[in-house]
Formats: structure tokens, sequence, C-alpha cells
């Protein structure tokens, strides 16, 4: 958006009808938000509490395996933890690049199909390149999506968001067609026995394998917490306020000094690179990589999740990618129909709820908490009451 | 190693991309003629892109759809009519007949579909004024609930074929012959042009529409009803999308399947930008051109998918290095 | 009220600059052109908004651009603070020029400005607004973020010190933790002032600053801007109150159709048959 004006009719106080538009609006974010509230008002200890609480049970659920909720017979249990997993992470991944930065990706499956690739044609016997061990492939996978990302953003990060979103489209559709008509990717015939991750069970028997869902859920769990961590970082650093701000007005941000253009491109790289780790670690858990299942319809879920638990958001996120994925295991009857439900779901919740399931607001200072606990609390106000707008900035002007 | 491996990326005879150059100048004008005929398809739907991105700035993503849906309504009214892989004996009036009605049902459901779209996905958006991004999403969120719609009714498999007529060769130009399906479709679609220009540049309907799409504001002071001009351009583009859907199962019988509209409509996005964004000539103009660089493609390089490797690299040549296209974005005239 | 303020002597302004902003450097000394516009013209196809327009604005001054509606000077603004690319002409600020530069750039070489229509940051409370000012001549980079090496403490942790002075210093401190869309039209416009001071400009443009308010209003402004060049900022300020332009401005500049009409001291424009007759028309010539 450009900041002409040109023939603009000059206000000569906000009209009345704004001011009922900016409340309406503002009422309908500003929903009461029990949940959050009572999260923000817990003391730093009982939060850390609570995490870890929950962090314990994520790793127990492949051995709890709940009798309503589990997703046997039909789909093994421990694979559709690893499944749930997976999509949290892509889902985390995506949110950096959609939901920070607003920046809409809609071939986020390209980089998880390169991450894949990469893996298969340094492990797999059926390629030709050099062999490395399982778990030094997710390193190079990464750096090569990031590599990608950044070699597909450069040119195109400068456009307006329309054209971006069309064109990582395309990306996706080309890096689908790629590996189905560069011969050296073998196409449907692709790359099969990937090399597992290193361990041994009691027993002597490999501790990953592709049948068992465990051991990949706990490695995939363990990233998820590492990346949700990094995340974190960036969200209450200079960074995280810089993609805040180029995702709500991104001229405005420039105006402000923000380096637009050098955040976009870290926010695709970063994006991108989540997503070469899922591809490769899916590559791994399932041993075999083709040219099958990466369209776009893919894209398409991974959007979903991201817009389902609330974009901007890595818990949110997180819920959103475990949904995608537990609902089409659970009821597999629905599996056919999983893409229209998800299409219509991101319809309605642009129209209903646009923040998301968790729609949480980010914290974008390192210190904030302790800043606010000092700022002294503000009154309700009343909407441009002009006397009271003067009173109060006299008080506040008061050291 | 790493030289090994790089040595591996030479020109021909290698597992990764190779070039076939006589193939591609033995097909040369075959090629060129077919590209056009493909690349009048691409124009007539990329008018529907061209229109909606000009009021509404907005890429609908959902017009594939729209586009698919008339090639369904196309295909179900042949087939009642009693064409199928072999086209029907019958004279010629009554083919004629028969393909009016065909493209009028084609169009009509096309229209019906863009309205839908319009109302339940894009207005409420409208009105809660939400950002772009929302709109981006639900574009998309409605362009695969109607593929797997169709995919769930119709299943994964291309309809039966629908064979129109037998082209016949009409002209022999350069030692190559140009068929009567060509003809019919190029000569059509650039008709179809030339009235949704005059349209758009003489009626009354056709100044709200580029008065919403230059400044909407104004438009509206001027007593130009912005919500009415906005479905009445997708109902246009519509329309035109249903009478491509009309030539598209012309020219490939049995294209018609859930996805099918979804990479057309990419190759479409593609030649409206190429051509200018909002600017209609520069919709069909760059859907010839696409079409033909399509087709030199993928007699370079060995395979028709490559058609829409090229599609996609056009568009990011063109969006980075001459946003306005090649004949300017025209009908708003306002800044990309 | 008052008519146009008396400029204090150098000396004392250099003195007040100094202890205010001890890390700023400005070469420039007080009273010289710290920003200079040289034969400004900007066309947008066949109509030209600005044409060849020459001015400079000093070190520590409030200088006001004024003009009827349609006379350039939002474009002349945006030019100057690279919004638009001039088609021929030169900015310069400290002698450095910043025609064309890459927007952040431009703002790190020193320019700040405020929005006419606002453009806050929605979704973050006020003092995050500000902070992304600050952020401007924050160093840290992506990879100290994100493995929180020592200048992202520090930098965050003075951040917050420099943002909360800063809101006070506009008078919304108690706002902080509010969502800057939450809040009431004017506290937006002191927060949107504030932010544009976070990034530590040499000279701050303010663009129909006192839009929408009310003469009490109008007044906080005045005394707000007053304390802000006597931090030792340079204010650039284009406005439609004639009363708030006579009475916050040391030194006015007029457009007309895209040329300067006139430049001098408030009280001087004040009397100017030119701006008079631009502002109210000629009178009729047959009058008896």
């Amino acid at each position: 958006m450009s900041t002409v004006n040109g023939p603009t009719l000059q206000p000569d106080a906000e009209s009345a009808k704004d001011e009922i538009d900016r409340e309406t609006s503002n009422r309908r974010r500003n929903r009461p938000t029990p949940l959050r509230d009572w999260w923000n008002n817990l003391r730093r200890p009982q939060q850390w509490a609570f995490i870890a609480i929950i962090v314990v049970l994520a790793y127990l659920l492949p051995v709890l395996n709940p009798p309503i909720l589990s997703t046997e017979p039909g789909t093994d249990w421990p694979i559709a933890c690893f499944h749930m997993a997976l999509y949290a992470l892509i889902a985390v991944g995506l949110n950096v690049v959609v939901g920070y930065a607003g920046l809409l990706d809609l071939g986020y499956v390209a980089f998880f199909a390169v991450g894949g690739y990469v893996a298969a044609m340094l492990t797999s016997p059926d390629s030709p390149f050099i062999h490395i061990p399982f778990l030094w492939t997710v390193p190079v996978a990464m750096a090569v999506t990031m590599f990608f990302g950044v070699f597909l953003g450069v040119p195109t990060l400068r456009l307006r968001g329309d054209y971006l979103a069309i064109v990582t489209l395309g990306f996706g559709e080309i890096v689908r067609i790629l590996a189905t008509i560069i011969p050296a990717l073998r196409g449907n015939v692709g790359f099969s026995q990937l090399s597992q991750p290193p361990g041994k069970n009691p027993d002597g028997t490999p501790f990953f394998s592709n049948s068992n869902g465990e051991p990949w859920y706990w490695l995939a769990l363990t990233v998820i917490i590492i990346v949700l961590l990094l995340a974190g970082n960036l969200e209450r650093s200079r960074v995280g306020r810089a993609w805040v701000a180029i995702r709500e007005d991104e001229d405005a941000a420039e105006i402000m000094g923000v380096p637009v253009f050098k955040f976009k491109v870290w926010a695709f790289a970063i994006g991108a690179a989540i997503g070469g780790l899922s591809g490769a670690l899916s590559a791994g858990q399932v041993g075999f990589i083709n040219n099958q299942n990466f369209g776009v319809q893919t894209s398409i879920l991974f959007l979903a999740a991201v817009v389902l638990g609330g974009a901007g958001n890595k818990v949110g996120a997180i819920v959103g990618g475990a949904i995608v994925a537990y609902l089409p295991d659970r009821f597999i009857a629905i599996a056919d129909w999983k893409y229209l439900i998800f299409g219509l779901a991101l319809i309605v919740m642009m129209i209903f709820r646009a923040g998301g399931i968790l729609g949480a607001r980010q914290k974008l200072l390192a210190f904030g908490r302790t800043a606010y606990a000092r700022v002294p609390k503000p009154g309700a106000h009343p909407p441009t009451a002009p006397a009271q707008t003067v009173a109060a900035a006299e008080d506040g002007a008061k050291p | 190693m790493l030289i090994a491996h790089l040595a591996v990326v030479h020109l021909d005879d290698n597992p990764w991309i190779t070039f076939n150059v006589p193939a591609f100048i033995q097909n040369f004008w075959p090629s060129t003629f077919d590209g056009l005929t493909y690349g009048a398809i691409y124009g007539l739907v990329a008018l529907g892109y061209t229109l909606v991105y000009g009021v509404l700035n907005l890429i609908n993503f959902a017009h594939s759809e729209v586009f698919i849906i008339g090639c369904y309504g196309v295909v179900f009214v042949l087939t009642a009519l009693g064409f199928g892989p072999n086209p029907p004996v019958i004279s010629i009036w009554a083919v004629i007949g028969d393909l009016l009605l065909a493209v009028i049902v084609g169009m009509l459901a096309s229209a019906a579909t863009a309205f839908v779209i319009e109302r339940v996905a894009y207005r409420p958006l409208r009105r809660r004024n939400a950002p772009r991004l929302a709109f981006l999403i639900t574009a998309i969120g409605a362009s695969f609930a109607i593929q797997y719609a169709l995919f769930l009714w119709r299943g994964a498999q291309p309809e039966p074929a629908v064979t129109m007529f037998i082209p016949t060769p009409i002209f022999d130009v350069f030692g190559t012959i140009i068929d009567s399906q060509q003809l019919t479709i190029v000569i059509a679609a650039v008709i179809l042009m030339v009235v949704t220009d005059q349209f758009i540049r003489r009626s009354r309907t056709g100044r709200g529409i580029r008065a919403v799409a230059q400044d909407p504001d104004t438009a509206t002071l001027m007593g130009v009803s912005r919500e009415r001009i906005i479905v009445t351009t997708f109902i246009i583009g519509g329309l035109l999308a249903g009478a491509a859907a009309l030539f598209y199962v012309m020219k490939i019988p049995s294209g018609v399947q859930y996805n099918g509209g979804f990479v057309l409509g990419i190759k479409a996005f593609a030649a409206a930008v190429l051509g200018g964004i909002g600017n209609i000539r520069g919709a069909l103009l760059g859907g010839l051109i696409l079409g033909v660089i399509g087709n030199y493609g993928a007699d370079l390089l060995g395979s028709s998918q490559w058609i829409d490797v090229v599609a996609f690299v056009v568009l990011v040549l063109v969006l980075i290095v001459r946003p306005s296209g090649i004949l300017g974005t025209s009908l708003g005239r306002s800044k990309a | 009220m008052s008519d146009s303020t008396n400029t204090p002597a150098p000396e004392i302004e250099e003195a007040v600059a100094e202890a205010a902003a001890p890390e700023r450097a400005i070469e420039v000394a007080v009273g010289d052109d710290i920003m200079v516009v040289q034969n400004l013209t900007v066309k947008f196809g066949g109509l030209v908004a600005l044409d060849d327009v020459s001015f400079t604005i000093k070190r520590g001054e409030i200088l006001g651009l004024i003009g009827p509606n349609g006379a350039g000077k939002t474009t002349c603004f945006n030019a100057m603070t690279g919004v638009y690319k001039p088609t021929s002409g030169q900015v310069f600020l400290e002698g450095q020029s910043i025609g064309g530069k890459v927007r952040h750039k431009i703002t790190q070489l020193g320019l700040a400005r405020t929005f006419q229509n606002i453009r806050l940051f929605g979704e973050m409370t006020a003092l995050e607004n500000v902070v992304v000012g600050l952020d401007a001549r924050h160093k840290t980079s992506v990879v100290g973020a994100l493995l929180r090496l020592p200048r992202h403490w520090r930098e965050e942790r003075s951040a917050i010190t420099r943002a909360m002075a800063l809101l006070e210093f506009v008078g919304i401190a108690d706002e902080a933790a509010t969502l800057s869309r939450n809040l009431p039209y004017g506290k937006q416009r002191r927060l949107e002032i504030a932010r544009a001071l976070a990034t530590d400009p040499k000279v701050l443009c303010l663009d129909e600053p006192a839009a929408g308010f009310n003469p009490a209003e109008k007044e906080e402004l005045m005394a707000l801007i007053r304390s802000i060049r006597d931090d030792g900022y340079t204010v650039l300020l284009i406005e439609h109150d004639m009363k708030l332009v006579m009475g916050v401005t040391d030194r006015i500049v007029v457009l007309e159709f895209g040329k300067k009409l006139a430049d001098g001291l408030p009280a001087d424009i004040r009397n100017d048959e030119r701006v008079i007759a631009a502002y109210l028309g000629e009178p009729e010539d047959d009058a008896a």
C-alpha cells in the first residue's frame, strides 16, 4: 500500500462512521480471552511447571494410546503420533513465513519435498551420490532448502502479496513436475531404503525402523521443542518485531527504519529450513520417497494447519498441525474428504474467526513482562472525549 | 568428487536436463499454430483474472474452478445431446446448434459459480474490512473446496471424451495444416475479446468498471455502486471462462477432470500478467504468446509438462523485469 | 496563541541539544542548514506536482510547509522523505544526497516522519510500536537474536528504558501496555510521534499532526512540538491550521500550484499579499 494520498478529503474530525467501524472491528477482535488471561496471570515458575507437565505427557503419548482418541485399529497409533508431530513441525515452519511475516507461501510443499529428496539422495542405495549417516543429512537438507528459499525469495519478495502467493504456488508445482520429469530424480520409482538414525535396542535390533513410530515420534518431538524455543527467541527480539511490523504495514515499517526486504528473505529462509527439516524426517521415517504426495493440495493442508491454529502463534500452529494430521488418521472414512473439509475450513475461519482457534497475541519484547508490570493500569477510557484526553495526557506527562 | 557431479550436467545425454533442438526446429510451425490455439483459451480465462484484479486488486484463485465447472457443463450437455468419443453423424447446422447450446450452458454455469463464490467467500470479508491476506487465503480455500467437491462427486478420472467435430484442414501455411478447429477457437477468442473491450470502453457498466478500478471511493461518490460493479465483473469473467470451456473441451476432449482448472489457471494468470494485469487486450496477447512459448519449450525439452515450467518461469521473469506487462496495466491505471 | 516564538540564542540552543542527545553526532552547527531541498521537481506522467522548489531547513528550527489544497505539500514531503523518487532536483540531509535512496536507509541517515492518516502497527502495544522505532538503531543480527547473544540482551534492556522515556515525553506512558489500535485518536497521534522520535532522527517530519484535533488538543500538540524542538530536534511540519502554524513555527515556506510562493518569518508570511491571495483568491476586478 502506498502512502500516496492524492485528492483525499481532509478529515476535520474522525468521522462518525470511521469511529463506529473502528470500534466494532476492535470489539470483534478484542474478544474476552479467559484462557489467555489465566495463563498470563500465572507466575513464571507456575508457567514452567505447567509446560513441563505437558511435555512429559507429550512424550508419553504413543505409549498411552488413549481409548477414544486412539486411531487404532485404522492407523498405527505411534505412527499417527509421528504424523501429528510432523505436521506440527511443518506448521511451525510455515507459521514463520505466513504467520509472523505475513507472506502467503502457497508452495511450502516444495521445501518439504526438497528436504526429503536430499535425505534420500544422500542415504539411499538407489542414489549415485556419496552416502552419509542419516542424521547428518538433516542439516544438509536444511542448508539446501534454505538456499532454495533464498533463491526463490530474492527475486520475488519485492512483489506484492498477491503476486508472491501465485509465484510460490507455481514454484510448488514446478518442484512436483521436476520430480517427475528429471530422470535423475527417478520419478515414480523414487528412492527407497533410506538409512535410519543410529541406535540399538537392548536386544540388538535397530532402535529406529520404518514400522516403529515411537522413536521417530520422540525424535520429532524433541526437534519441535528445540524449534519452539528458537522461534520464541526470535519473536521476542527485533526480528520478531520487524516481522510483525512488516505484516501490519510494510511501507510504514520500512519508513520506520526496518530493512523490510532483508527480513522477508530471512523469514522465507527460516521457513524453508524448517520445511526441509520436516521433509528429511518424513522421508526417513517412511524410508522411501517418490514424486507422489507433493502436490499443491498438500501445501493447502499445511496452510490450513497454520490458519486453523492461529497464524502468528507458534503454539496455535502446533495445535493446527496436530488436528490436520489427526483427523484423517482417526476418521479414516473422511480421509478422502480432507481437502474439501480443510478448504472449507479456510473460508470459514477467515470469515468468522480469522485469528484461528488460539489466536494469541505475540509477545515481542524480551523484557516485556517486567516492563508492563511497572506501567500504572490505565482506566477504561471513553472514545475521543476531548477533555478527558487532555486531562489524561497531563496526568501521564507528570513523571 | 564434486567436479564429477558437476560434469554430469552438460547439454545432452545427462539425467538432469536435455535440449532437443532438432525436434524443436522440425515442429516449429505446427507448434506455433497449435500454441496460438491454446493461447486463445488461456487468453479468455485470463480475462477473468485480469478484470477481477483490476477492480478488486485480488487474484481470484477460484477462477480456475469457475472455468472447470463451465467445462463440466459443456460436457454434460453434449453428452446428453449424443456426443461421445466419436462425433455424431449429423448436419453441420445441428452441430453448430448443439455447440451453441453447450456454450450457453457452460457460460451460465461458470457465471453462476463466480457469483456464488463472490457472495459466499469474498463479500463477507469485504464487509469486515479484512486484510488482504485473508482474501487470498479464502480464495485458495474456495478453489480447493470446489476442486475436491468435484473430486468426490465425479472421481479422479476425467470425464468421458466428447469430440465435437473432426477438424477439416483449411489452410496450408509453411507446410503446416491449419484446421477448422484451430481457426474457430482463435477467431472466436478474438471476437470475444473485442466485444469485451468495447463493452468496457463504451457501455455505462464498462465505465463503471473502469471507475471502480481506478478509484473506488470517488466512483461511489459519483453514484456508481461498487458492489454491483464487483458482481458484474465476476459474472463477466465467468461468462468468458464458460466460453473458454467450450473451446477447451473442443481442443482437449478428455481433459475435463476435477483439477483440470488448476494448472490452466496458473497459466492463464501468467498470461494476464505477461500482457499487463488489468489490460484486456493484454490478456489475449499474453495468452497467445504464452501458448506459443509453452509449446516451444515442450519441444525443446522433451515433455509437455515443461509447458507448465515455462509458464511459471515467464511469470516470474515478467514480475521481476517488467511487472506492468507488455501492454501495461490499463484498466485502472493503478499502481501495481 | 502567541505570535512567532522567540528564537533562543544559538549558544543556549546548542547546550540544550547536547544535553538531550549526547550520543547523537550532528555535524551541523545549530542555525546552519541541516536539510537542503534544491530544485525539486516531481512529475506524475504529464502532471507537474512539484515544480523547481528550493528551500532549506536550519538545524534547531521548526519549519512550516503550508499552502492551499493541491499545492504540492504532501508531494514535497513525500519526495523529501523518500516515498517518491524526484523527477529532478536534489534533497540533501547534512550535505548527503538522499534522493532515490532506499527508505529505511534514509531513516537511518536521520530523517523520521509521521503519517497524515496514522499508520501504527495495530497489533502491537504502544511500547512495542516505539521499540520498533528504536530497532532502527539496533545492531543485533538474526543469528544474534536466535542465540540470544549479549548484544541482544543489552539492546532489549536499553530499548525498554528508552521507549518508556519516549512514551512519558509525549504523555502516554500509562498506555504502554495497550494495543495501539485500541487507543483513542489523540493518543495514537502522540504514539506515532514517539515512534518517529525513537528512530533517533536529526529531522522530524510531521504530516498534518493536528488533523482531527479540537482546539484544546491543538494547544497540547503545539506545546509538544516546542518541547521536541527544545530537546534538540529539527522539525518540518505540514499543517492546514493557520493558528497552529503561526503559533509554533520559526519559519514558513508557502507552496502554490507546485511552486514555492514565499519563504520567511510567520509574521511576514501572514501579511504577504500573494499568500493571502493564494488562500482567499483575488478580489473581483470590477469592484467599483
